[in-house]
C-alpha cells in the first residue's frame, strides 16, 4: 500500500443563476455561448413512488398525456412546433420525478419556454387522448418488456422483492388492468395535485442571456396560478435483515440471469456514504480490471456478463431514499447460481477485509469523473442534470463539486460500504429462462 | 398560431477548424479542437470488408478479444491502465469496418495513444482469452437472436442481399465455434494496418501537438492491408411478404427495405426530407397515423442507412399482434400516398428545419462530431459536408421531395418481413398481400 494522497480531478465550472417565481417555480439558468443551441427541462417532483394503489404505471401514462395538447395547442402541435424549429423533445418517468425537455436552436428559446408553460398551465386531458395513449403505452410495455428477452429486468420486478411498501415495490410500468382503469378524472386530479409550479424545477441552459431568459420565464410561467406543492412523504425503508429470494419467468430469454438488490444509504442525506457505494459499484464491475469481471467472467467463467450499479435505472443521482445497489449477471448454466452468489460474496468480503489494491480507488474515481464530465458535454444532458440536482439535492451546484467530493472518499469508507453488502441484506431475483437456445 | 412565439434570428455556429495529416505509414489523422469538457474523443476506423465465409466469425472474435493483451499488459492490466487515465476504449465491427472508439481526459491523450499503439501493433490474443471470448460470443449471439427485431433484421438482410457479405451481419454459431486463436491473430496481422485507416480525434486539444503525438505514438504501426474484394450489392427483388413464426409474440416486428441514395448524390437532400416526412421523425405521417391516431405501436421509424457499398432505406415498427394487418394496411396507405401524391410545402419546411437543427445538435458534442466525421471519412466526406449541408437542404424544392418520394417510397419496390405469432397474423396479412412463410 502506498502513502495515501489526494488526487486532483478536473472539475466542470458553470455559471448558474437561480430565480424563484412568485408561484413557487424554481428556475436555474446556465449560459454557455459556445454553440447556438439551448436545452429546456421541466422536472416535476412526482414519479412512480407517488402513484396511488390500484393505479400502477399511472405516472408514466400521465407523462404521455402531457404531450397531447395544452391550453393553446391542439393535439400533435407540441411535437410539430419543437421539430419544425429544428429541435428534439422527450419526457421520461423516474421513481422520484418526471421530466419533460427539449433541445433547440437558440433562436427557439422563447418558443420552448412557451410550450412548457402552456402544458404546465393546462394539458388537454380528454377521453379520446387517454384511450389513444393507453394503447401507445401498452405497446411501449409490449416492445420493452413483454415481447423482449430480459425486458424490464430487473427494474420492474426486483423492487417487489427488495422493498415492502407499495410506493417502493410496485411495477412502475404498470399492469394492464390498472392502466385500463385509469380515468380522465384520475388524470385531472393527478395534475392538480402534483403538477403545481411550486412542485417543479425549470432549467434552461446554453446560448442565452441570463436576464433576458429570466424575463421570458416570468412572461410565460409567471401567470400560472400558485397552488400548494404536496408534502412529500418519506419513503425510506430500513436495510433487510434476512435474505429474500424470488424467481421471475421470462418466456423469451435463452439463458438465465440473476439480480441482487441491496438497500443502501440515503443518497441525499448521507451523500459521502452514498459516493462510497457509487465508487464500490464501479470497482466491482466497470471494465475488465474490475473485481467481478475478473472473477466471474475471466477467472471462473461462470457468467457471460456482470454489472453493478446504483439507482434502478443505473443513475446513482436519480433517486432519493430509498435507493438500491443492484448486481446483475447473465449465465449459461442454470445450476451455477449458488456458485455465482458465493463468488460475489467472496469478492465483497475481500474488499471489506483486505481493502483495495494500490491505485485501484484512484483509477476508478478518475474514470468516474471522466464519465461525469462526458455526460455534461451535450447541452440537453447538462440542462437535465442541473434540473435533477436542483430537484433531488436542492443544489444544481453540486454537480461541479462532485469530483472533489469523490476525491475525498477514503478507501476505508469503500471497505465499509462493501461490508454492508452481506448475504442477509440482499434480495435475489432469479430469472428463469423459458426461451429456446 | 395561438400565441406561439416566432423564432428569433438564428445565430451562426462558431467555425471549427479541421487539421489533417497523413502519416508516413498512410494513416489519415483528422483532429478538431473543440473545447467544452476537458476530454478527447477518439475514433479509429479500419476497412474490414471481406467476402470470405469465415470472416464474420473471425472478425467478431477479433473485435471481442482485441483488448485482452498487449504491450506487456494482460487483460486486466490493460483495462486498469486505460481506466487510470480516465479513459475508455471499445472495439466494434460490422461488414464494412472495424471501429476502435474511446475517450480520455484531454491531459492524458498521449499515454492513451501509446496504449492504442500497443494494441494495434502488438495485440497478443492469448489462447485462453480468445477461448473465453468465443464462449461468451456464442451466448451473446443466443441472446441477440432471441429478440424479434434481430430475427427480422437478419431475415430482411438475407432477402435483400442473398449471399452477399451484407446479409451476414451476425456470425453463425458453428463458424464461431470453429474459429481458433491463430486465425484471429492472422486476421489482425492482415487487416489491422494503418494505410487507408482513419483516426479522428475531437476535443479540448491543440491539433498540431496532437498530430505530432499521434505520429510519435504510432510510428511503429506499419503495413498495408489488402483491399477486401467484396462484390457489388445485388439488386433486391421485393417478392412476397415473408412471415416468420415466433410463437406467443404479443407484437409483430415488421421490417422493410430498399436501395436508397448515398450522401454524395445530388438528390440525396430531397430523399432525406422525403424520409423525414414519411417516418423519419415524430412529426411524420407514419407516426401521426399509426401511433398518435390509431395507437397500434409505440413508434414506427424509417431511416437511411449508409454503408460503403450502398445506402438503404429501412423501415421498422413493432405493432400489437391483433392489429398487425391493420397496421400493414395503414403503412401501405401512407407509402402509396407519399409515392403517388405531392407532399406539401409545410411538410417540407418542417422537415428541413428539423434536418438542419438535428444535424447541429448531433455535431455539437465532442462525441457526436467525432462519430460523424469518422462515418463521413469512409465516403471521402468531411467537416465541409456538415457545414455545407444546411445550404443544400435549403435549396431543395417541394417538387424535388415529391419526386424522390415517388421513386423511393413506392410500396412495390420494398422487401418486407414480419416476425410474429404466425398462427394469428398470417391469415389477416394474406388478405392484403401475398405472403410466404418459412419453417
Amino acid at each position: 500500500m502506498g502513502v495515501p494522497r489526494q488526487i486532483t480531478l478536473p472539475s466542470p465550472t458553470f455559471d448558474l443563476t437561480h430565480h424563484t417565481l412568485h408561484n413557487g417555480l424554481r428556475v436555474v439558468v446556465a449560459p454557455d455561448r459556445s454553440a447556438p443551441v439551448i436545452g429546456v427541462a421541466v422536472l416535476y417532483d412526482v414519479g412512480i413512488r407517488s402513484e396511488p394503489e390500484g393505479r400502477t404505471g399511472f405516472a408514466h401514462l400521465f407523462e404521455h398525456l402531457m404531450f397531447q395538447g395544452s391550453a393553446n395547442l391542439d393535439k400533435l402541435e407540441h411535437f410539430r412546433y419543437v421539430q419544425s424549429s429544428g429541435g428534439t423533445f422527450n419526457g421520461s418517468t423516474h421513481f422520484d420525478y418526471t421530466d419533460y425537455f427539449e433541445a433547440l436552436p437558440s433562436n427557439a428559446l422563447e418558443r420552448g419556454l412557451f410550450l412548457e408553460a402552456d402544458r404546465m398551465t393546462s394539458p388537454r386531458i380528454t377521453e379520446e387522448n387517454l384511450a389513444n395513449q393507453l394503447e401507445v403505452v401498452k405497446n411501449e410495455i409490449r416492445v420493452n418488456v413483454m415481447n423482449r428477452p430480459y425486458g424490464g429486468f430487473p427494474w420492474i420486478v426486483l423492487p417487489g422483492v427488495l422493498f415492502d411498501t407499495f410506493a417502493n415495490s410496485h411495477n412502475g410500468y404498470g399492469g394492464f388492468d390498472d392502466l385500463e382503469r385509469a380515468t380522465v378524472d384520475d388524470a385531472r386530479d393527478f395534475f392538480t395535485r402534483y403538477y403545481a409550479p411550486a412542485n417543479a424545477v425549470l432549467a434552461v441552459a446554453g446560448d442565452l442571456d441570463v436576464d433576458q431568459t429570466i424575463g421570458l420565464v416570468e412572461k410565460h410561467f409567471g401567470a400560472i396560478k400558485k397552488r400548494r406543492a404536496p408534502k412529500r412523504p418519506s419513503f425510506g425503508e430500513a436495510p433487510l435483515s434476512a435474505e429474500r429470494r424470488a424467481t421471475h419467468d421470462d418466456p423469451h430469454a435463452p439463458i438465465p440471469a440473476v439480480a441482487l438488490g441491496y438497500r443502501v444509504p440515503d443518497p441525499v442525506g448521507s451523500l459521502d456514504e452514498h459516493l462510497a457505494h457509487v465508487l464500490l459499484a464501479e470497482a466491482l464491475s466497470e471494465g475488465d480490471a474490475s473485481r467481478l469481471q475478473q472473477r466471474l467472467v475471466q477467472r471462473d467463467q461462470l457468467v457471460t456478463d456482470v454489472a453493478a450499479y446504483i439507482g434502478e435505472f443505473g443513475d446513482p443521482f436519480d433517486e432519493r431514499d430509498p435507493t438500491a445497489l443492484t448486481i446483475t449477471a447473465h449465465y449459461p448454466d442454470a445450476a451455477s447460481l449458488e456458485a455465482i452468489l458465493r463468488a460475489i460474496d467472496e469478492e465483497l468480503a475481500r474488499i471489506a477485509e483486505d481493502g483495495l489494491v494500490a491505485g485501484e480507488l484512484d483509477r476508478v474515481r478518475t474514470r468516474l469523473v471522466s464519465m461525469l464530465l462526458r455526460s455534461l458535454d451535450a447541452v440537453l444532458s447538462r440542462t437535465l442534470n442541473f434540473a435533477k440536482f436542483e430537484l433531488i439535492y436542492g443544489r444544481a451546484e453540486l454537480i461541479a463539486e462532485l469530483p472533489a467530493r469523490l476525491a475525498a472518499v477514503t478507501e476505508q469508507s469503500v471497505r465499509a460500504a462493501a461490508a454492508q453488502l452481506r448475504p442477509d441484506r440482499r434480495a435475489v431475483l432469479e430469472l428463469i429462462a423459458g426461451g429456446t437456445r | 398560431m395561438s400565441g406561439v412565439p416566432e423564432l428569433t434570428a438564428p445565430r451562426k455556429p462558431r467555425r471549427l477548424g479541421v487539421t489533417e495529416r497523413v502519416t508516413e505509414h498512410g494513416l489519415r489523422v483528422i483532429v478538431v479542437r473543440k473545447p467544452g469538457v476537458p476530454l478527447v474523443e477518439m475514433r479509429l476506423r479500419l476497412p474490414f470488408a471481406s467476402a470470405r465465409a469465415t470472416h464474420p466469425a473471425h472478425s467478431a472474435l477479433l473485435s471481442d478479444a482485441m483488448l485482452t493483451g498487449a504491450g506487456g499488459f494482460d487483460r486486466a492490466g490493460l483495462a486498469a491502465a486505460v481506466q487510470a487515465l480516465g479513459g475508455d476504449v471499445s472495439v466494434g465491427v460490422d461488414a464494412d469496418r472495424l471501429l476502435v472508439a474511446g475517450n480520455v481526459l484531454a491531459a492524458n491523450l498521449r499515454p492513451l495513444l501509446n496504449l492504442l499503439a500497443a494494441v494495434l501493433s502488438d495485440a497478443t490474443y492469448p489462447d485462453d482469452e480468445v477461448c473465453t471470448e468465443r464462449e461468451r460470443l456464442v451466448e451473446k449471439l443466443a441472446i441477440a437472436r432471441s429478440r424479434a427485431g434481430v430475427i427480422a433484421g437478419e431475415a430482411l438482410a438475407h432477402r435483400m442481399w442473398g449471399q452477399h457479405p451484407y446479409a451476414r451481419g451476425l456470425p453463425q454459431v458453428d463458424a464461431v465455434l470453429a474459429s481458433t486463436p491463430a486465425q484471429v491473430r492472422k486476421l489482425h496481422l492482415a487487416l489491422v494496418r494503418p494505410r487507408r485507416a482513419v483516426l479522428v480525434l475531437v476535443g479540448d486539444v491543440s491539433p498540431s501537438r496532437v498530430l505530432d503525438q499521434v505520429e510519435a505514438a504510432l510510428a511503429g504501426w506499419t503495413g498495408v492491408a489488402p483491399v477486401g474484394r467484396v462484390p457489388v450489392l445485388p439488386e433486391s427483388e421485393p417478392g412476397r411478404l415473408l412471415v416468420l413464426d415466433r410463437p406467443g409474440s404479443v407484437q409483430s416486428s415488421m421490417r422493410m427495405g430498399a436501395a436508397a441514395l448515398s450522401r454524395t448524390d445530388a438528390r440525396y437532400p430531397a430523399l432525406q426530407l422525403a424520409n423525414l416526412i414519411f417516418g423519419g421523425y415524430f412529426s411524420s405521417r407514419w407516426t401521426e397515423n399509426i401511433r398518435e391516431d390509431k395507437g397500434y405501436t409505440y413508434g414506427p421509424h424509417s431511416r437511411i442507412d449508409h454503408n460503403v457499398l450502398g445506402s438503404t432505406l429501412m423501415f421498422d415498427v413493432e405493432v400489437a399482434t391483433e392489429v398487425t394487418a391493420a397496421a400493414l394496411l395503414e403503412t401501405l396507405y401512407e407509402l402509396g400516398r407519399i409515392a403517388s401524391l405531392p407532399v406539401t410545402k409545410a411538410e417540407v419546411d418542417s422537415a428541413r428545419q428539423y434536418a438542419i437543427g438535428s444535424l447541429a445538435l448531433s455535431t455539437a458534442t465532442q462525441a457526436g462530431l467525432a462519430s460523424t466525421l469518422c462515418a463521413l471519412a469512409a465516403f471521402g466526406l468531411g467537416l465541409d459536408w456538415v457545414t455545407g449541408h444546411p445550404g443544400r437542404l435549403a435549396g431543395v424544392g417541394v417538387d424535388e421531395v415529391s419526386a424522390a418520394a415517388a421513386e423511393f417510397f413506392a410500396p412495390a419496390r420494398l422487401t418486407s418481413v414480419v416476425v410474429g405469432d404466425a398462427q394469428t397474423i398470417t391469415a389477416p396479412l394474406s388478405a392484403l398481400v401475398s405472403v410466404t412463410t418459412e419453417p
